[in-house]
């Protein structure tokens, strides 16, 4: 079959029918795009966030290698190897400043990590000053910072340095180069060298000519040199002579282990040791074990001390509060939509709007509302008392608790129980209910029996609603639920603004988000997303 | 729905003692929100009534709330900062959430579901959880603190709102309409705004208002996104809440409740208006 221009009738529908899915894109694509980046990737971001630990492996990138072969559950602190390896690490940390982070992050897991990284912090600089001292003794010129620059730095380098050094500018100086000779025969040293020269340039933006390397790269060195005197033969003139020196002379070895003991004896037991170990990797699981109250040890997973047990009571508090409150809304809010649903439409429009006011009114004005009047001088107290109810020395607390979070919002939820209600109760044929009474049903039957069951499908629509929302709330809680009334998401927003545990409060915040998306599946499965009603 | 003459005198208790039930759920519903407007006259700080009041004796009742609201900074600069984010987010929420209402309503649309749980997945998502995502997510690209990072969060958070309302005035769209205008040749364009827009009208305020409130009234993602010196109208209502309540907080709720309620009478005259322009064109 062929159109009038002669081409094939299916290929022209097809066109027509491409042509017209490319136009319905084109006008979705906007806001897709919006969406995906100003929501989506939030989201997508509080999801990685929630397993992500690469802080550990960054900061300490030697020292996590080098602990992968000491075994978690031994009883001695690792080898001279690793305290090595950390003391490398820190003092690169510490010029950072990164160590402080990194404390407070394993302090997360283990407290007492935190200051136990400060301290060492402050004392990891002056670890082998001795034997910097003793090289300084050996050869005073191990004392000028250029001596260093000459051994390690690729002479082109040196050369470029020297004429910018002549210009007499501050800023500018260009960046260390390792010459191949160094980076082959003394690798360790160098790189460390290299380290303390990116820092210095970089970060502190000083001239390395006239800083003091880190007693580190003299004991390096000093241990790269005994342990392979041959090295010094790979450098030329007075560098080969100096270095022939050291590895004659009778220098002392450095003893990492007795200095991190010396700085806190904490280094000595295992437990610091396994903290880094255990949250090494730079995806954990970690965060989420937090958020349901277990930990990590050496032995397995295991549940936290009894005091830091707060989240799976959190998540139990919440859930139950939202269920209470679901289940309010639904015994208030069933009579007034089976009202509004059978009056006349004229009177039932205008009780609609004493629904629809507080729908439409500002949250936080609700909650001001009911702050005002739950006080213990506020107008419901003064009515109790005076009609006598009760006595002015015994007025109700009524706010900064569980009640003052149940009142509020149930009363601010309500709205969205009563307008899926009215929805539904709309449909139901009044016909029906008098038809089972004409059947001889008493009127509490024909309602069981006949209306309710309809309106069935109306009270799931307004309980999972209501219940989705009572469950993420922050605001009404965080005023009106004092210290025993608060959700999970007044934690959430805890961890966030005020103890900066932003990977825990990442995955609290996936938990709550799955819990509200399977609610949602569930909601779209029986109502349908596009059934929700506004105003 | 009247008692039959029938009716037993239980009938009877029970029909009016339903009725007493409703009144007080409804007086539940509104007494919290209207009591706070005569409060707000209070001449004294107190939150309750003074006896003065209860009198109804002229000087228990006072403007000077409502003097330090408009007047005072800490109050007057917030309500701009509102004023100066809503109108922008819920520009941006109409013009995409339009577009994307009036695509979605197409016959032919792949992955149709998928599409519309994303697009309505702004207003399902807790608040508190858009707010961290978008805290951690617009620190990195450095929109967090800024006053485009929370107007872009408030339009992102409004679209679901303009997408549900459009999208229910298109269903009872005929789309023979724009085939008629095109085949007496009007181009896309004059055919959208000459036919579609002034059905659709109706939907679209609708939906603009709706993000206009959702950004007005919001305050989780504000107090994480926004710089302190962004403070909105309902930040500091937070703030006054949690730390010191001073009366001047019943003033500024009492404002409120009259914008929303001109905002409920706005749209109860477009849903008449659009049940009258379905009424006319032809199903």
């Amino acid at each position: 079959m062929l159109t009038a221009d002669g081409v094939p009738l299916r290929r022209s529908l097809n066109r027509a029918l491409r042509r017209q899915k490319l136009r319905a894109m084109l006008l979705i694509a906007p806001l897709l795009v919006f969406v995906l980046i100003t929501f989506l990737a939030p989201i997508g971001d509080m999801l990685f966030r929630s397993v992500e630990n690469q802080i550990v492996s960054n900061t300490l990138p030697r020292t996590v290698a080098s602990l992968s072969d000491w075994d978690l559950a031994s009883e001695t602190p690792p080898d001279e190897t690793v305290f090595r390896a950390l003391a490398h690490d820190l003092v690169i940390a510490t010029e950072l400043k990164t160590h402080t982070r990194l404390g407070s992050r394993l302090n997360y897991e283990a407290s007492g990590m935190s200051s136990l990284l400060r301290s060492t912090g402050r004392d990891v600089e002056d670890f082998g000053e001795d034997l910097s001292a003793s090289l300084a003794d050996l050869d005073p010129v191990w004392a000028e910072p250029v001596t260093w620059a000459d051994l390690l730095g690729d002479p082109a380098w040196r050369a470029e340095h020297e004429s910018w050094a002549a210009t007499g500018q501050r800023s500018g100086a260009p960046a260390f180069q390792p010459s191949a000779t160094a980076l082959t025969a003394l690798p360790r040293t160098t790189e460390i060298y290299g380290a303390f020269a990116r820092i210095t340039q970089e970060v502190n933006g000083r001239n390395l000519m006239r800083q003091d390397p880190w007693h580190l790269v003299a004991i390096t060195l000093i241990e790269e040199i005994k342990a392979d005197p041959a090295a010094a033969q790979a450098f030329a003139g007075e560098h080969a002579a100096r270095l022939a020196a050291i590895a004659g002379a009778d220098l002392a070895q450095a003893d990492f282990t007795a200095a991190f003991a010396d700085s806190n004896d904490r280094w000595i037991t295992p437990t610091p040791w396994s903290v880094i170990a255990l949250y090494a990797a730079p995806y954990t699981p970690g965060y989420f074990l937090n958020a349901v109250d277990l930990g990590k040890t050496p032995e397995g997973i295991a549940p936290r001390p009894a005091d830091e047990q707060v989240y799976i009571m959190l998540f139990m508090r919440t859930l139950w509060l939202s269920l209470t409150i679901t289940a309010l809304c639904l015994l208030l809010g069933y009579p007034v939509a089976w009202l509004l649903a059978n009056l006349p439409a004229r009177q039932a429009n205008l009780l609609m709007i004493l629904v629809l006011l507080p729908f439409w009114t500002s949250l936080l004005v609700r909650t001001s509302a009911w702050k005002v009047l739950l006080q213990r001088q506020g107008v419901i107290n003064d009515v109790l008392v005076w009609i006598g109810l009760i006595g002015d020395d015994a007025r109700l607390v009524m706010i900064n608790n569980q009640l003052g979070t149940v009142i509020a919002m149930t009363h601010i939820l309500l709205p969205f129980m009563i307008l899926p209600l009215y929805s539904v109760m709309k449909t139901i044929p009044p016909t029906y209910m008098r038809a089972a009474k004409s059947l001889g049903a008493n009127d509490w039957s024909a309602f069981w029996r006949v209306y309710f069951p309809q309106s069935v499908p109306g009270i799931a629509a307004g309980c999972i609603l209501v219940f989705i929302l009572a469950i993420g709330y922050y605001i009404t809680p965080e005023l009106m639920g004092g210290a025993r009334g608060v959700f999970i998401s007044n934690r959430i927003a805890y961890h966030i603004g005020t103890s900066l545990n932003w990977g825990l409060a990442a995955a609290l915040g996936t938990i709550l988000l799955i819990v509200v998306l399977v609610l949602y599946w569930v909601y779209d499965r029986f109502v349908g997303v596009n059934n929700v009603k506004l105003g | 729905m009247s008692l039959p003459v029938y009716a037993t005198p239980l009938q009877r208790i029970w029909h009016v003692a339903f009725r007493v039930l409703c009144g007080l759920i409804f007086f539940f519903l509104v007494a919290p929100i209207l009591i706070i407007i005569p409060l707000s006259f209070n001449a004294q700080d107190f939150f309750t009534f003074t006896p003065e009041m209860l009198r109804l004796d002229p000087a228990g009742f006072s403007l000077k709330h409502y003097d330090d609201f408009f007047n005072n900074p800490d109050w007057r600069l917030p309500l701009l900062n509102s004023l100066a984010i809503a109108p922008v987010a819920m520009l941006i929420s109409v013009g995409l959430g339009t577009l994307a209402a009036i695509g979605l309503s197409q016959s032919h649309v792949p992955f149709k579901g998928a599409i519309m749980a994303i697009l309505i997945s702004p207003m399902i998502v807790p608040l508190v959880i858009s707010a961290a995502g978008m805290y951690f997510f617009y620190s990195r690209i450095g929109l967090q603190g800024t006053y485009w990072g929370v107007v872009l969060a408030h339009a992102a958070l409004g679209t679901p709102f303009v997408i549900i309302t459009v999208t229910a005035t298109l269903v009872g769209f005929d789309q023979s309409l724009t085939r008629a205008a095109a085949s007496l040749g009007a181009g896309p364009l004059r055919t959208f705004f000459k036919v579609q827009m002034p059905l659709i009208l109706p939907g679209v305020v609708a939906g603009g208002l709706f993000a206009f409130i959702t950004s007005f009234d919001e305050v989780v993602v504000v107090i994480f996104l926004g710089a302190p010196g962004d403070k909105t109208l309902p930040w500091q209502m937070f703030t006054g809440l949690r730390e010191q309540i001073s009366p001047t907080i019943l003033a500024a709720a009492t404002v409120l409740v009259t914008v929303s309620a001109l905002l409920l009478i706005t749209l109860e005259i477009l849903r008449r208006r659009s049940e009258r322009l379905r009424g006319l064109s032809p199903n």
